[in-house]
């Protein structure tokens, strides 16, 4: 117990009481990570996950399902069970926010089906998130920005983004994998381990010697596969180092001028970096730089709220839940491919 | 010389009858890779203006080439994002119908690389075009134009629709059109 000095009677107040608003409960299993956060209006209660990681090669779907519906209970207990640390209880819990999609289609039903049992058990709203707009949110929510530019690059989505008249419209998007599947391919293709975006991060900066390759931006849309190819073709041939370098250098120069264009076109003057292959240090810099230069800010949020996580599942559903957007259990089948332009933002 | 625009990756200034597109070096990128994106733009920019009007689109005439720097006509228009109509977007498609005939993809088509003057209809800025009769790059080149409208237009719906009317000029448009919606439905996760 610590002394408190109190200057003036204060009428004595329960703060778990006070704080006692709502907390929403979110699920996140699109793909290879399971996570449960647990949010108040004001802040992270609780946070759990599991990652399912291959024993070689790529993710396999069913494996990460398998993994999903193994893990979900451990995991659940173990966010529900950090909550109650914090004072709170499961009565404090009104509602229950799962992706619905994009994703994986095995994993996004294991993750659908846990939700719809706590939402029937407590008696709570259901509520189906949009992955991408959750990274978008939560990332809004960590660093405190209005209206940006969003680059959201992930393992499977690659896309720019920027609110309008009610929607996240897409600017420009890959036209083929997703960055981090890219660089995913690339690392397996050279006997890296997955996943392979950190192990090429390290790579790259043992080197500074550039080999050219393709470079693919159309208008603010960018491809990776023919890169993808390009470099294992000079993984042949150069030293690994160098090849990583070179990798790492082309594609986020072409996502930082996507970036820029978009920020341009729209006249906006934040960027918001989310998604998994976010968290890389190199990129983060480009994009930093490039902000600096044009008079705009960079923000991107603690790193485990850029990957996949719970917490923006959560957040998410949180802010939808005061808009009204629920779903009947009915209603509540998954998406797997939902695109993050299809959801009415009713909550901005 | 007065700078009339800055846009993400020259800046454009005004000298008299002329502007000068110089292509400014990016810090976020390395000195290797910022030349070679610099020296090819700038390079195929020029070729691509002059192919255009060949084919038939109002281009800016180019007076001087060098290395990062294009010399041309001043046009002193308004972008069509500022003035769209059905009509202007109609004619656009018109256009760009033009380029697609001659395998021309501009590669950057947004509603600010329009620019209006009277009647006449430019376009602008082929610093991301190429040359390939690839249905695919015509594909993108649409889909790039059609999210700019949905990105900045209400009434996006109706504008893609006019645009397409003019757009039919083109014999191969119905391939195009498909592939578009094509592009609009891949399924990433792949």
């Amino acid at each position: 117990m610590r002394d408190i000095k109190i200057d003036s009677p204060v009428e004595s107040v329960d703060i778990r009481n006070s704080s006692r608003s709502e907390l929403i409960l979110g699920i996140e299993g699109t793909a290879w990570n399971l996570s449960v956060g647990i949010v108040s209006e004001e802040e992270v209660i609780s946070f759990a996950e599991s990652a399912y990681l291959p024993k070689s090669g790529g993710i396999h779907p069913r494996e990460a399902a398998q993994h999903h519906a193994e893990k979900i209970v451990d995991v659940l207990r173990e966010a529900l069970k950090k909550m109650k640390e914090k004072g709170f209880s499961e009565e404090d819990i009104r509602g229950v926010a799962f992706s619905i999609g994009p994703g994986l289609g095995q994993s996004l039903r294991i993750v659908a089906t846990a939700a719809r049992s706590l939402a029937l058990k407590w008696r709570v709203s259901l509520i189906g998130v949009n992955h991408c707009i959750a990274h978008i949110e939560v990332g809004r929510w960590m660093c405190g920005t209005e209206d940006p530019i969003v680059l959201y690059l992930s393992g499977a989505n690659s896309q720019v983004l920027g609110y309008m008249a009610g929607r996240y419209r897409i600017f420009g998007e890959t036209l083929d994998i997703g960055l981090g599947n890219a660089l995913d391919k690339f690392a397996r293709s050279v006997g890296l381990k997955h996943p392979g975006g950190p192990e090429i991060e390290r790579l790259a900066q043992k080197s500074s010697r550039y080999i050219e390759l393709p470079y693919t931006v159309k208008g603010m849309d960018f491809a990776f596969s023919g890169i993808l190819s390009a470099a294992k073709k000079l993984a042949e041939k150069y030293p690994l180092e160098d090849v990583c370098y070179s990798l790492q250098e082309t594609v986020f120069a072409m996502c930082t001028e996507v970036a820029e264009r978009a920020l341009a076109h729209t006249q906006k003057d934040e960027l918001l970096l989310v998604g998994g292959v976010g968290m890389n240090k190199r990129l983060q810099k480009m994009l930093k730089d490039m902000c600096e230069d044009r008079g705009a800010r960079f923000y991107t949020p603690p790193p485990e709220y850029t990957k996949d996580n719970g917490v923006m599942i959560a957040y998410t559903g949180l802010l939808m839940m005061r808009s009204g957007c629920t779903i009947p259990i009915e209603k509540s089948r998954v998406n797997p491919d939902f695109r993050p332009d299809e959801v009415e933002v009713k909550w901005k | 010389m007065e700078v009339i625009s800055h846009c993400a990756e020259a800046i454009i200034l005004r000298d008299g009858d002329n502007v000068v597109k110089r292509r400014l070096p990016k810090r976020y990128r390395i000195r290797e890779l910022d030349e070679m994106i610099r020296r090819q733009r700038t390079k195929s920019e020029a070729k691509l203006i002059v192919e255009a009007r060949k084919a038939g689109v109002p281009t800016p005439v180019i007076k001087d080439l060098s290395d990062f720097e294009i010399v041309m006509e001043y046009i002193d228009g308004r972008p069509l994002k500022e003035v769209m109509s059905e009509e202007l977007v109609r004619k656009a498609g018109e256009l760009v119908a033009k380029l697609h005939e001659r395998n021309i993809i501009h590669g950057d088509l947004t509603t600010t690389n329009i620019l209006v003057r009277g009647d006449r209809i430019y376009l602008i800025d082929f610093g991301l075009g190429y040359f390939d009769e690839d249905v695919e790059s015509k594909a993108v080149d649409l889909h790039v134009f059609f999210q700019t409208l949905e990105s900045t237009e209400i009434k996006a719906e109706e504008l893609k629709k006019s645009f397409l009317e003019g757009y039919k000029r083109y014999k191969g448009w119905k391939a195009v059109v498909e592939r578009e919606k094509e592009i609009r439905k891949r399924v990433r996760y792949a």
